[in-house]
């Protein structure tokens, strides 16, 4: 930074380059730094949980002692703590997770055999609660008080209140199993249905077909906050003067919102989409729960609840690692989207 | 200022929400890499074939016979790989499978197994006695091999197969259960090349194995697919298919039943049970259950070195106390409030399906549920109540009994209720201490507990449940041991090793009833009661199953592949297949449609109110 400094004097404009590096640099650290304590943490926490692996991985099945000597040897059970450590450090720059206790599998293999689907769902979820959020956030707040107003929003708080599982169950019986004369359209579990013809379209319209469900319930839960997150910071910019001038222009109602204010209100939802996107590959444990979705949350519901140590630390990284990235990557677009951060 | 700006140029915010839908959209782009992951099209469903759709509640563990324990897998065990002898579906007699005899030497220490001829597997190369002492073989060299039946092989000295149709084992001790080795045997030449065990999925399609099914197909978390082997020994199977579909909730799986996603349901609470009454197409089983459920006393826990570990009540030391308690819990009330009916009140350790081991107390041993008898058992036995109600024990200290519970399992948590509230009556405290299933078994092991949920699936042979109460099943001071009640007993263990070493099978069942008699007096564990197996199938597609045992039992998860291999599918079930595939696209039609729709309407309404502004 000194050095900027220095050439200051001399000549202002080429100075730019380097202080965006500079940031730049320093927001990737952060996020490495954090990455890094992360996987720390994701360590020494979990072995605070109570329980013996050894103890875990049999079960209840009865063993010796010599069988739990071999199976503490063979997961490296039997070494000291910093040693297991730098061993999972090792493995980690590696790209290797460890072993599951439960399935005896890579942590990695199984991870990355989960993560599509919970991208899938969650991902198509939060693109269309964003885009619903959105354009509801925006009717509600410039008809602020009329009844669209009114009613996104009381709908919509209402259903962000609902217990997603419970919401998850109603449509399951509604629409999967079917309501009185109205029979079941969507099935009530599952990704896939084994019985598909081969083919890519029928195949991509079996998996659409089983979506239906858990992302209805999914961005009826969600779409409320991005609706009243894009409302409020409307609303703000409502009785701005620039607002005034526009239409002063002459310019349409139509333009005037979507030229001028919307983009405006826009920032603190840019936020909240981020904040948001790091948690997709988290999944939705209910919602994957109640219909069977083969996806991540699942995954690390399972592990926690045995505990496999180390399924629990991959999925802990791997959870930790994408909010972290999201939140890097929101503060280097912030940058990009208000001139405000760059100018300051 | 920033006000302004943006005001100004328009385009910045513009080009940054293109660049977020684009991110937005990167999920939608990915979707096909995650479709890919399902390769295997089966190309299922064809006409006139029927296959069985089963709803299960649990992901497979591991599909390696060597590894893999938890009850799904061991199901899908049963389905594909031989085992010496099997149990009838009549009444859980041993009787031939891949061995079609045996015997044994005077010494009752070698065991002649003498192999079918004619099995092939699947792959077409023939069963020999070789595969047999194969699989025993690792199982005893290969510690990561003994991980799910290690426990079968501890007591063999030896195994060998002299030539293909003979496989001789020796044991270190005489062993009344060699009858019944469940351990399914793999394919030696398949196996051989297997260097570790341990990191073996035994995920190559289809799976080679010798059973009346063979896997071929397999997607985590969603399903397993078993197709009908047409060169089993016994006969091809009824159905054309097994499938097992993976259900996270129940209800959801009640709810594909109801609506004919799947054929069979199982695990069913009572509510889903009772709900399930006249549903149309639907027939409900009620199956007496292998399990019993049982409240652990801590009598005094002990290593195997006999150092007292834990820390239990004193109080419970005391035979008289833990009699006393066991006369304060109602029984039939629990069976009634709790399972909602369905269950079997209990009484000796094992539980009435097996009708030959089932031992109840004769009337004067019986500990009938009464309030005062108990109340004044402690008065006796010198447990005075103190000021505040709580009695107290010689050495000043209250009654007050921590009682450990699987925290996520309502059942538990009912009795606990029960339990507390009734022996609060007899000046008792209790406080309930739900916790994870994985910590019940931690502090039962290292003795934690006062008093503590157990509860087990018996197998047809009862001598695995038996050994639990012997001074051996205590844990070792390094770890290891599978303690039940800690019931340490000389009389006890002596009746197990009796039991364990006698051939004679009526003398055999007249000492597991003294066993269990002996168990009853000693009041370690109290037999609350045994559930039931709740299960539903379709009726319009599938006739009929076999249960095991006759007319009790259950028709699915049974020892032994019987339920699913004489599924009986009706024409129906032969004539529409499950696949709903083209009507499926046509409601994904249907849905963009409405969803086309409900964008214009609201366009529509906006642009009329618009309208109305202007005027």
């Amino acid at each position: 930074m000194t050095d900027t400094r220095d050439r200051d004097d001399v000549r202002r404009p080429p100075a730019r380059a380097p202080r965006i590096l500079g940031f730049v640099a320093l927001k990737l650290g952060g996020g490495a730094l954090s990455l890094l304590l992360v996987v720390v943490l994701g360590f020494f926490l979990f072995r605070v949980l109570p329980g013996d692996p050894a103890r875990t991985m049999t079960r209840s099945a009865p063993v010796s002692a010599e069988q739990l000597a071999a199976l503490r040897h063979r997961f490296g059970l039997d070494q000291p703590l910093y040693v297991q450590f730098r061993d999972f450090l090792g493995n980690l720059v590696r790209g290797e997770l460890g072993t599951s206790y439960t399935y005896n599998r890579p942590v990695a293999e199984l991870i990355g055999e989960r993560i599509g689907p919970t991208v899938l769902l969650v991902g198509t979820a939060t693109v269309l609660a964003v885009l619903l959020g959105l354009w509801m956030g925006t009717r509600a707040a410039w008809r602020h008080g009329g009844s669209a107003d009114r009613w996104f929003t009381s709908v919509g708080l209402t259903l962000w209140s609902v217990p997603t599982f419970w919401l998850g169950l109603l449509l399951l019986m509604a629409f999967g199993v079917g309501v009185g004369p109205m029979p079941g359209l969507f099935p009530v579990a599952g990704m896939s249905s084994p019985d598909v013809p081969p083919g890519v379209l029928p195949r991509v319209l079996d998996v659409g077909h089983h979506l239906v469900l858990p992302c209805v319930t999914l961005v009826a839960v969600i779409h409320a906050q991005f609706m009243m997150v894009m409302r409020s910071s409307l609303l703000e910019e409502m009785g701005e003067e620039y607002l005034t001038t526009a239409r002063a222009k002459g310019l349409r109602e139509d333009l005037v919102r979507r030229r001028h204010a919307v983009p405006n209100a826009l920032l603190p939802t840019v936020t909240l989409i981020f904040l948001h996107l790091g948690l997709v590959v988290s999944g939705a444990i209910t919602v994957e729960t109640v219909f069977s979705w083969p996806g991540l949350g699942l995954l690390t519901y399972e592990a926690l609840r045995v505990p496999d140590l180390p399924l629990l630390q991959g999925t802990f990284i791997v959870l930790a690692g994408s909010v972290i990235v999201m939140n890097v990557l929101a503060e280097l677009l912030y940058r990009v989207l208000d001139p405000r951060v760059r100018a300051s | 200022m920033g006000v302004r700006s943006a005001g100004v140029r328009p385009s910045f915010p513009r080009a940054a929400a293109t660049v977020v839908i684009a991110g937005l959209l990167l999920p939608v782009v990915l979707a096909p890499g995650a479709l890919s992951a399902n390769e295997r099209g089966d190309g299922s469903g064809q006409e006139g074939e029927a296959t069985l759709r089963v709803g299960i509640q649990q992901e497979f563990d591991s599909l390696n016979p060597f590894l893999g324990f938890s009850r799904a897998a061991t199901e899908v065990f049963r389905l594909i790989y031989p085992t010496l002898t099997t149990y009838s579906s009549e009444d859980f007699s041993v009787v031939p499978e891949l061995a079609t005899d045996w015997e044994s030497s005077r010494d009752k220490l070698t065991w002649t197994f003498h192999i079918r001829e004619g099995v092939k597997w699947s792959d077409g190369e023939p069963v020999t006695a070789h595969d047999v002492a194969y699989t025993f073989d690792r199982m005893m060299t290969d510690s990561a091999a003994a991980t799910a039946n290690g426990n079968y092989v501890d007591n063999f000295a030896e195994v060998s197969a002299p030539d293909d149709g003979r496989v001789v084992i020796r044991t270190e001790t005489p062993q009344a259960t060699m009858r019944s080795l469940a351990v399914p045997i793999v394919p030696e030449h398949v196996w051989s090349e297997v260097d570790d065990v341990a990191g073996f999925a035994n995920r190559r399609m289809p799976i080679v194995g010798s059973g009346p099914f063979e896997v071929t197909d397999y997607r985590p978390q969603q399903s397993l697919t078993l197709e009908a082997n047409e060169d089993f020994w016994r006969g091809a199977p009824t159905v054309d298919r097994l499938r097992f579909v993976n259900f996270e909730n129940s209800d959801a799986a009640v709810q594909a039943l109801r609506k004919g996603e799947i054929d069979v349901a199982r695990k069913l609470t009572p509510a889903q049970f009772d709900a399930l009454k006249g549903a149309e197409n639907i027939e409900r089983v009620k199956g007496k259950g292998r399990r019993f459920y049982e409240l652990v006393l801590n009598p005094g826990a002990a290593n195997s070195a006999g150092d007292p570990i834990g820390t239990g009540h004193p109080a419970l030391r005391d035979v008289r106390v833990r009699k006393a308690l066991d006369r304060a819990i109602d029984r039939s009330e629990l069976v009634d409030r709790v399972l909602g009916g369905h269950g079997t009140v209990g009484a000796g350790y094992l539980p009435p399906i097996f009708r030959k081991y089932h031992w109840s107390p004769p009337d004067d041993e019986r500990r009938s549920f009464s309030l005062e008898a108990a109340d004044r058992a402690l008065d006796e036995a010198g447990y005075p109540r103190g000021p505040d109600g709580i009695r107290r024990g010689p050495s000043g200290r209250p009654l007050d009994f921590e009682f450990v519970l699987h925290g996520d399992s309502s059942t538990d948590a009912l009795v606990g209720k029960f339990v507390k509230e009734w022996l609060s009556g007899i000046g008792v405290e209790v406080s309930l201490q739900p916790v994870s299933d994985n910590q019940v078994n931690q502090r039962t092991t290292a003795g934690d507990f006062d008093m503590v949920i157990s509860g087990w699936s018996v197998n047809p042979d009862p001598d695995y449940v038996l050994r639990l109460q012997t001074c051996g099943a205590r844990p070792n001071p390094g770890g290891g041991g599978l303690p039940d009640s800690f019931l340490c007993d000389e009389r006890y263990d002596e009746l197990y090793a009796r039991q364990l070493a006698e051939f004679d099978r009526d003398a055999r069942v007249e000492l597991v009833k003294r066993a269990q008699g002996r168990f009853h007096e000693m009041a370690t564990g109290l037999i609350l009661f045994y559930p039931n197996a709740l299960e539903a199938y379709r009726s319009d597609r599938f006739a009929g199953f076999e249960r095991q045992p006759a007319e009790r039992g259950v028709i699915t998860a049974q020892q032994g592949y019987w339920g699913y291999y004489r599924a009986e599918p009706t024409e129906r079930a032969r004539t529409a297949g499950g696949g709903a595939g083209y009507r499926s696209a046509a409601f994904v039609i249907v849905g963009v449609v409405l969803l086309g729709a409900l964008v214009v309407f609201s366009a529509s309404a906006h642009r009329r109110r618009t309208a109305e502004h202007r005027e």
